[in-house]
């Protein structure tokens, strides 16, 4: 199960710049957070410097800009409910208020969802220390640059400030970002009560029941606590808890070897921590290329101070209490029986997230979860207990479950505003990037080469995979980081980019050209006549394309084959 | 990654030809048809690589290989490999399975020439699969050879005691009484680094769990044992001629006995005069005190003075003063060396301690010393007095401060200050000790004590 911790950090500046230039905002496909910097883009469209505008100002014309904003249905409150204001709901706002639809937004907790809150952002910056920390202690690496540095040591309230910090920056960009825009913040749980209806209201007040044209579940998820785990928050934790990092233990179990637990074993291990992992399949970094988690497992866990259980349920864990300390038991996954008592002094669930749906209301529109996810079709819309679609309802992020990544949300939200507003949109899956923010890090698009393999026996095409490594990156050994490897997944056929896997420096960075590539339906022979500046880390893929031996010829229609002008 | 290395198995000639000789001789007397069967060896991938890990068999057995195909996926230390054949045949045994361990050099399948021989070397295999590698599990085992040190010549510190193979031997405080070890994740990868086992390691983590500095000071300090699962056949006798391997505990010791190098040592020796000795020991034998309990209850009175020579140094920082008088003393057994400790010998009275010498001593022959009862000593005592040697040094036990080598006890002309000339019993102790913690003037100081307490040995009895 994926979570949204690997959503990277957005940052408003870089891309404010580029929106200024932006006559059509229309253009400007980015996700999520990074919309914000592009809403308020419209608004000074017709400022001709870089200051901004206060944010009394900002909200006067937003009130003027709302009012041009199409002409909704008289019958209906909004033309477009949102139920919560994550990273999926904030993107399919602002891409709705774009759209000239008047928009309200439901928030029973805090703006920003678990990712700006409890997930990839604050985690960002407990990766950003981890990685600066494990740099500094690594002795070998300074001594190889030429540096000398005495003992690196860090504060632990230092550090959970600056998490925290960046969660209430980001969380007032983004509530910011809607206000400007005139997205209607209405506080407290949504509940779908009927058909285009929803109510909303904080306990113990009397709930406001508002109408739109459309609804768009966006609820997220919470951590997924196992039965038999009981979680005190204090030595039994979640990523919840774990991102305010309230104290590092010296030793902590992880529970689950995803996405979170890697990242957190990245924080844990610079801090000081030694890790036990404990995983429940075979291997460790399930769901990744099995040779991007072998080469992982050499670089991220091998040569640190982890060890693991792979295999096993954490059947039991009790918190630590009366001078004992937390008892993890280990049951075996195939025979169920008892296979072994860990004692740490922490433990951290990290076993993915659970959909959280409950109270929606979804009863009253004859909806049944699956395992608490909203069944939905691939255009988002809701379907039924009958099989049939709910008109105007629509779910998107991790409530749906397909793909439990912020920006994949988001890019729901964008498509769900696109059909909507009349244009028929399915969002490509296998499009959307993830990512692993280690110590080198880990990122993906596409299939596994497993799952490419299983599909071309189905299909009947054939497959073939390139991989260049970051050790022959002029870039990557500048940095004294040539660990790394990177895996094109492809049709020699066609051209067609099935699957691409980074594990290197800057990884998370790097997979973008590969899944723009995938999404816009590049072919390797066209991309690979692309240009790098060099030396950069993008060359590593540079490479990897040009490594690629397709038989397909590069298309004509291809700029580069036009004539240059003089 | 998976570069094909033309890294080829490397068929070891010498046992090939043995093989083949006597394979010749028992079925044909035509030397010319000899059964070719060799051994598919794990290959060093590079130069770190000590053991490999069989990731797959790209073929199964009874596949015939050619030259230079790849025939096995193996997994280093730093990366995955496709190994090729050097040799065409069969492959006709494989010894190691997916997923096992093997050290580099040793053999993980057999290769037959030709179909025939198939049957053969499979047999082959099975006979020998005993001696074979066995698959490891790729997770870290509880149970390591442990790192014996041993001084010298002298029989120092060190050995085996056969730590049964079963994990739940060592009694653990933080191990719900000994069913388990609990040792935190660091200090398990680090105990089979150093090949330390953690069975016999004290924890110093909360409740008592062993931490990694636990397992560096026992890597150096303890001297510990820890025979083989099967107890080794002891050889009956030595082959000329032949380059015989250290088996796992002489190779600990040899890296022990490397390791001591690191430590700045120095010696002091001293001549200590043993007539009284001599007489007090006549008197109280019968009543069951050795010598030896009378040695360490002396060394142990002279160290109560003088602490910093039963101190250590563990870290090149610090002194660290131990809080227990505990004196190991070496004892030759079985080929091999170990150090039963009399504990607090300073506190216990001589008839009590010397009870505890010899259940110690039953217990060391019967190899059931528990780990505290061998890997605590803070002061060794090495006594090759009873094959006449009269004065030796003794390398010092890493992790310890000060070893004493204890000569015989001989008859000498002396000359005394009143300018006579007389016979007295003396023999010649001569310690070693760490500098950077004890020196030279703490050594001396330490051995005109001694000498004044065994010349005057009223105190060993109370």
């Amino acid at each position: 199960m994926h979570s949204t911790l690997s959503f990277s950090q957005a940052t408003t500046v870089p891309t404010t710049n580029y929106a200024f230039h932006s006559q059509s905002p229309i253009n400007l496909r980015f996700c999520g957070l990074r919309r914000e910097a592009f809403g308020i883009s419209i608004l000074t469209r017709s400022s001709s410097g870089r200051v901004r505008l206060s944010t009394r100002g900002r909200s006067k014309r937003t009130s003027a800009s709302t009012g041009n904003n199409g002409t909704p249905p008289k019958s209906f409150d909004y033309d477009l409910i949102i139920i919560g204001a994550g990273v999926g709901g904030h993107g399919a706002a602002l891409h709705a208020v774009e759209k000239g639809l008047k928009t309200a937004i439901i928030e029973g907790d805090v703006v920003g969802g678990t990712c700006v809150n409890r997930g990839c952002v604050p985690s960002k910056a407990l990766l950003a220390v981890s990685g600066r920390m494990r740099e500094l202690q690594s002795e070998h690496h300074m001594k190889a640059l030429g540096l000398q540095v005495s003992a690196a040591g860090y504060d632990r309230q230092g550090v959970a400030d600056h998490a925290n910090n960046l969660a209430s920056k980001i969380r007032s960009n983004l509530t910011n970002s809607m206000k400007a825009l005139g997205v209607d913040i209405l506080t407290g749980f949504g509940t779908i009560v009927g058909p285009q209806k929803v109510k909303y209201g904080k306990v113990g007040f009397t709930d406001n029941v508002v109408t739109a044209k459309d609804i768009i579940i966006a609820t997220g998820s919470v951590p997924f606590v196992p039965k038999g785990i009981e979680v005190d928050g204090k030595t039994v934790i979640t990523s919840d808890h774990a991102l305010k990092l309230e104290f590092v233990p010296d030793w902590i179990a992880i529970v689950g070897s995803g996405y979170i637990g890697l990242e957190f074993s990245d924080v844990y291990t610079a801090l000081g921590s030694e890790v036990t992992f404990i995983e429940a399949l075979d291997q460790l970094m399930p769901g990744f290329d099995p040779e991007i988690s072998k080469l992982a497992q050499r670089v991220l866990i091998n040569p640190r101070k982890i060890d693991y259980h792979t295999g096993v349920f954490a059947t039991k864990i009790t918190p630590a209490r009366d001078g004992k300390p937390v008892i993890v038991e280990l049951t075996d996954a195939k025979t169920k029986e008892h296979k072994d008592t860990l004692e740490v002094d922490a433990a951290l669930i990290a076993t993915g997230r659970a959909p959280f749906t409950y109270g929606l209301g979804l009863e009253n529109i004859n909806v049944v979860t699956q395992r608490g996810f909203v069944p939905v079709d691939e255009r988002m819309r809701v379907i039924d207990a009958n099989g049939n679609l709910v008109p105007h309802l629509y779910c998107i992020g991790d409530a749906n479950g397909k793909m439990m990544l912020a920006h994949a949300a988001s890019a729901q939200g964008i498509s769900v505003v696109e059909q909507v507003t009349g244009r028929d949109h399915v969002l490509n899956h296998l499009s959307v990037p993830a990512a692993c923010f280690t110590h080198p890090e880990i990122s993906m698009v596409g299939l596994t080469e497993p799952q490419a393999r299983e599909k071309a026996e189905k299909e009947g095409f054939e497959i073939s995979v390139a991989k260049t490594s970051f050790k022959a990156n002029t870039k990557a050994l500048a940095e004294n980081e040539g660990e790394g490897l990177a895996k094109l997944i492809y049709r020699p056929d066609n051209g067609e980019i099935l699957g691409v896997h980074i594990f290197g420096l800057h990884a998370a960075d790097l997979i973008h050209e590969a899944s723009n590539a995938v999404a816009l339906g590049t072919r390797i022979q066209d991309i690979r006549f692309a240009v790098h500046a060099h030396p950069t880390l993008s060359e590593v893929l540079d490479e990897l394309f040009k490594s690629a031996k397709v038989k397909a010829p590069a298309s004509t229609s291809s700029p580069i084959s036009e004539p240059v002008a003089a | 990654m998976a570069n094909v290395l033309q890294t080829s198995f490397l068929p070891s000639t010498s046992s090939l030809r043995r093989r083949s000789i006597s394979g010749s001789k028992g079925k044909s007397q035509s030397l010319q048809v000899k059964a070719k069967i060799r051994e598919i060896f794990m290959p060093a991938l590079s130069s770190t690589m000590t053991e490999g890990k069989i990731v797959s068999w790209m073929k199964s057995e009874g596949d015939k290989l050619s030259k230079g195909e790849s025939v096995v996926v193996v997994e280093s230390d730093k990366a995955d490999m496709d190994v090729e054949s050097f040799h065409e045949g069969f492959l006709a045994a494989i010894m190691v399975e997916e997923g096992g361990v093997a050290p580099v050099g040793s053999a993980i399948a057999l290769l037959a020439e030709t179909e025939d021989e198939i049957a053969e070397a499979k047999a082959k295999s099975q006979s020998s699969s005993n001696s074979t590698p066995q698959v490891v599990e790729e997770k870290p085992k509880q149970i390591e050879e442990a790192a014996p040190d041993v001084p010298a010549a002298a029989a120092a510190p060190s050995v085996p005691v056969a730590k049964a193979v079963t994990l739940g031997s060592a009694v653990h405080p933080a191990s719900e009484g000994g069913k388990r070890i609990v040792a935190s994740p660091y200090a398990k990868k680090l105990a089979k680094e150093l090949k330390v086992d953690l069975g016999t390691v004290v924890g110093s983590g909360p409740l008592g769990r062993i931490v990694a500095k636990d397992v560096e000071a026992a890597a150096v300090a303890v001297p510990v044992a820890a025979s083989p699962a099967k107890p080794d056949p002891v050889a009956p006798g030595i082959e000329l001629g032949t380059v015989v391997p250290f088996t796992t505990m002489q190779g600990a010791v040899s890296r022990n006995m490397v390791e001591s190098l690191s430590v700045p040592t120095f010696r002091v020796g001293y001549t200590i005069t043993t007539n009284a000795l001599d007489a007090l020991y006549k008197k109280i034998k019968s009543k069951g005190v050795t010598m030896t309990a009378l040695l360490a209850k002396a060394t142990a009175l002279a160290l109560v003075q003088h602490p910093v020579v039963n101190s250590c140094c563990r870290d090149g920082n610090s002194f660290t003063y131990n809080s227990s008088i505990n004196i190991a003393v070496a004892v030759a057994i079985d080929g091999g060396l170990i150090t039963p400790v009399l504990q607090d010998a300073d506190k216990v009275d001589i008839y009590t301690l010397s009870r505890k010498w010899k259940e110690l001593v039953d217990k060391a022959r019967a190899k059931q010393l528990q780990p505290h009862e061998y890997n605590t000593g803070t002061f060794t005592l090495s006594n090759l007095g009873m094959f006449g040697v009269d004065r030796f040094d003794a390398i010092l036990p890493p992790g310890t401060g000060a070893i004493m080598a204890v000569g015989a006890s001989q008859p000498s002309v002396v000359a005394s200050m009143d300018g006579r000339i007389g016979m007295k019993n003396q023999m010649q102790v001569n310690v070693t000790a760490d500098h950077r913690v004890i020196y030279g003037a703490d050594l001396a100081a330490f051995l005109q004590t001694l000498a004044k307490i065994v010349e005057d040995p009223k105190d060993l009895t109370f």
